[in-house]
């Protein structure tokens, strides 16, 4: 297992190395002069010439990478050209804000996602199925922007039930005071996860059930109760885990929209408001962190999951 | 006077698939005296398993017993709640599988799972469970067992797995043990090992047991009474000695027949030609009768019975009836049968 994980560490070297240079490529790729891009059409040359030397983009590309990797390193992502702030900085207070909203939509996809796959297999083909599987089908079909809205419509503007979140007056890190602040973007999030969760649940659990160990078990004389929970979940969920990990690295990359309805000040927000404030050592920076968290989160999966089916590999 | 522990008569067990009915078992009758071994012999789909599953009545969720009576100590088990029959699997009749490989839950240790029938029908704490499992897995000769109970089914072979499987079913000292085909999926050495097991845990242990097999040989070693069975149904059904002596059926005497002897010269060897039915499309008389060499008009347009002969053995064959509409003197693969009524005594031709 050691090994395992030393080998699964090394596969990510590659990987970490591909994001690096596709990240600093983001500066080169784009059509026309960053520089000039960056300092928007009415800028003189004079201040052009300011950010090419500001960002080092006069030397030449081999020496940029590798000093833009040398300083990523050592926690230096250059520095924001709007606000002046070190990127860094402006992504930590960011970050956990994305983070806690990902986390939370994580737990709420599981739970719901869970209960009704279960429910689902343990009474397959029968209406409770069947409503309970259209109903995953819409969640999943379901635009996240759409249902964003919808939710404020019903429960915000209409009822009068939850407050319009107010994130921008949050603490950097927090949730201001109220659970019912961070309900409705965390349903609007982890919906589409519960769907998947649900559906991958049910389909894991009416394979075991029919496999042999789960006769054994009921030939043991045990009730159906712990022959669906103790002996079939258990196999059914080693799966499940693979997707969950999955879905929360999705909601850590993919709270955009979500932030963008709700005004949270996430990294996502922020991502958005560099691309159109051209604010290119910040865009870097968002999408790298967001790259390395995905093949961190990724990483996780793929050990874990291979800790689980240990014992069902060499079989 | 011997009491039997298990009478099945006349079991039927359906499956209902997207392309109809399969009628799995469809009249399945013996008796197993108390602590004997019965064989159930027959080839591969002629309902053995379903024959056992429906005894403990674990079957897919799509099947069912349509008919039938299945007498435990002289009380029926169909129509017994499934809380009834739960206090009677892995307890009063334990069953081990065909498949050793698959038949352990991968995520729980062999200790675990050998625990959890006496936890549950024996009331153990967890502890005791636990030493007992290690005493189990000493009793069907597993090395080192202190160490074994704490390991997963992935770490053990398929002959340890199917001895783990046979400790699991002896842990409530069970009064019948049904093993399906316990040995097909292993080594031939491995084979010998589990049988000579079986056999001598049941004389410790004064167990009955249900042996499933499709191997003649393995019959002969350790069974006392057999039942045949061909598409779903019980043909004969008799004591060991008069199956191997005076088979009647005349799928008995092919089966027979075709085994490799060396106490009689083989010129005569004769296969049993054609193939087993179809379940979907099963002859309208004797299901047999396609394939029998003495089959007649009568065979092939109705269903024999299985009947009592004058010494308790059953068969079900219009040869032994009075309504057998043949010769006198049958020729079965080379061996002749005298029709006159019921309980007729083999002549074996020289
Ligand atoms: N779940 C099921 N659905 C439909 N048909 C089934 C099902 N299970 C078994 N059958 C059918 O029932 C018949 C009898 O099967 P069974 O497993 O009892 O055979 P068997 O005598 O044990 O054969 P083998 O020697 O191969 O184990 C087969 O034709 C099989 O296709
Ligand atoms: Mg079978």
């Amino acid at each position: 297992m050691a090994k395992y994980i030393v080998r699964r560490l090394l596969q990510t070297i590659p990987v970490l190395i591909g994001v690096s240079i596709l990240v600093f490529s983001l500066m080169h790729l784009i059509p026309g002069d960053a520089a000039q891009i960056m300092a928007g059409e009415a800028a003189s040359e004079e201040s052009v010439e300011q950010i090419r030397e500001k960002l080092g983009l006069n030397k030449p590309k081999p020496v940029q990478y590798f000093n833009y990797v040398s300083n990523a390193i050592q926690g230096d992502l250059g520095n924001s050209i709007r606000s002046g702030r070190p990127v860094v900085d402006e992504i930590k207070g960011r970050f956990w804000v994305t983070a806690e909203l990902a986390v939370y939509a994580t737990i709420l996809a599981v739970f719901l996602g869970l209960i009704a796959g279960i429910i689902s297999a343990v009474r397959h083909y029968t209406w409770s199925d069947v409503s309970i599987m259209v109903v995953a089908l819409f969640g999943l079909s379901m635009p996240n922007f759409w249902l964003g809205l919808l939710l404020i419509q019903w429960f915000a503007v209409g009822v009068d039930f939850l407050p319009i979140p107010d994130f921008l007056m949050m603490r950097p890190s927090g949730w201001g005071d109220s659970w019912r602040q961070i309900l409705l973007p965390v349903i609007t999030l982890g919906t589409s996860g519960a769907a998947i969760i649900a559906r991958m649940t049910r389909a894991s659990m009416l394979e075991v059930i029919d496999q042999d160990y789960i006769r054994t078990a009921r030939a043991k004389g045990l009730s159906e109760k712990i022959v669906i929970y103790r002996h079939a979940l258990k196999n059914a969920l080693i799966p499940v885990v693979t997707v969950v990990g999955l879905e929360f690295g999705a909601f850590l990359g993919g709270a955009v929209i979500t932030e963008t309805i709700f005004a949270i000040n996430g990294m996502g927000r922020l991502t958005i408001a560099a691309i159109t404030e051209r604010d290119f050592p910040v865009v870097q920076g968002t999408v790298l962190v967001i790259s390395l968290l995905f093949v961190f989160v990724n990483m996780l999966v793929d050990i874990s999951y291979r800790m689980l089916n240990k014992r069902i590999d060499l079989s | 006077m011997e009491t039997n522990v298990l009478e099945v008569h006349n079991l039927r067990t359906s499956f209902y698939t997207d392309d109809g009915e399969v009628k799995a078992v469809d009249g399945v009758s013996f008796t197993l005296p108390k602590g004997k071994t019965l064989g159930i012999v027959g080839e591969s789909g002629s309902g053995k398993s379903i024959t056992a599953l429906s005894i403990l009545q674990l079957l897919a969720s799509n099947g069912k017993i349509i008919d039938g009576e299945i007498r435990f100590k002289g009380e029926n088990l169909i129509g017994y709640s499934d809380r009834k029959m739960r206090d009677i699997r892995g307890n009063a009749i334990s069953m081990i599988f065909q498949e050793p490989m698959t038949s352990l839950n991968p995520v729980f240790t062999i200790g675990q799972q050998i625990s959890e029938s006496l936890i549950k029908h024996q009331k153990l704490s967890k502890r005791d469970a636990l030493l007992k499992s290690v005493d189990l897995l000493k009793l069907v000769g597993i090395p080192s067992p202190e160490a074994r109970v704490r390991n997963y089914p992935y770490e053990l072979s398929g002959g340890m797995r199917q001895r783990v499987m046979i400790a699991m079913a002896l842990a409530c000292d069970p009064e019948i043990l049904i093993a399906d085909e316990p040995t097909t999926a292993l080594d031939v050495t491995i084979q010998a090992q589990i049988l000579q097991l079986i056999k001598e845990l049941q004389h410790r242990l004064g167990m009955s047991v249900v042996f499933i097999t499709h191997d003649l040989g393995v019959v002969a070693e350790t069974c006392d009474y057999v039942a045949v069975m061909y598409a779903g149904q019980v043909v004969e059904y008799s004591d060991v000695f008069t199956i191997f002596k005076e088979p009647k059926h005349p799928y008995t005497i092919g089966l027979l027949n075709s085994l490799p002897r060396h106490d009689m010269e083989q010129d005569k060897l004769e296969p049993i030609r054609g193939n087993v039915p179809n379940v979907r499309d099963m002859p309208i008389g004797c299901r047999f009768s396609p394939r029998c060499p003495a089959a007649t008009d009568l065979c092939r347009a109705e269903l024999p019975e299985l009947s009592k002969d004058d010494k308790g053995n059953d068969v079900r064959c219009w040869i032994y009836s009075d309504n057998w509409d043949g010769e006198m003197e049958v020729n079965v693969y080379g061996e002749k049968r005298i029709a006159q009524g019921r309980g007729v005594k083999a002549v074996f031709s020289d």
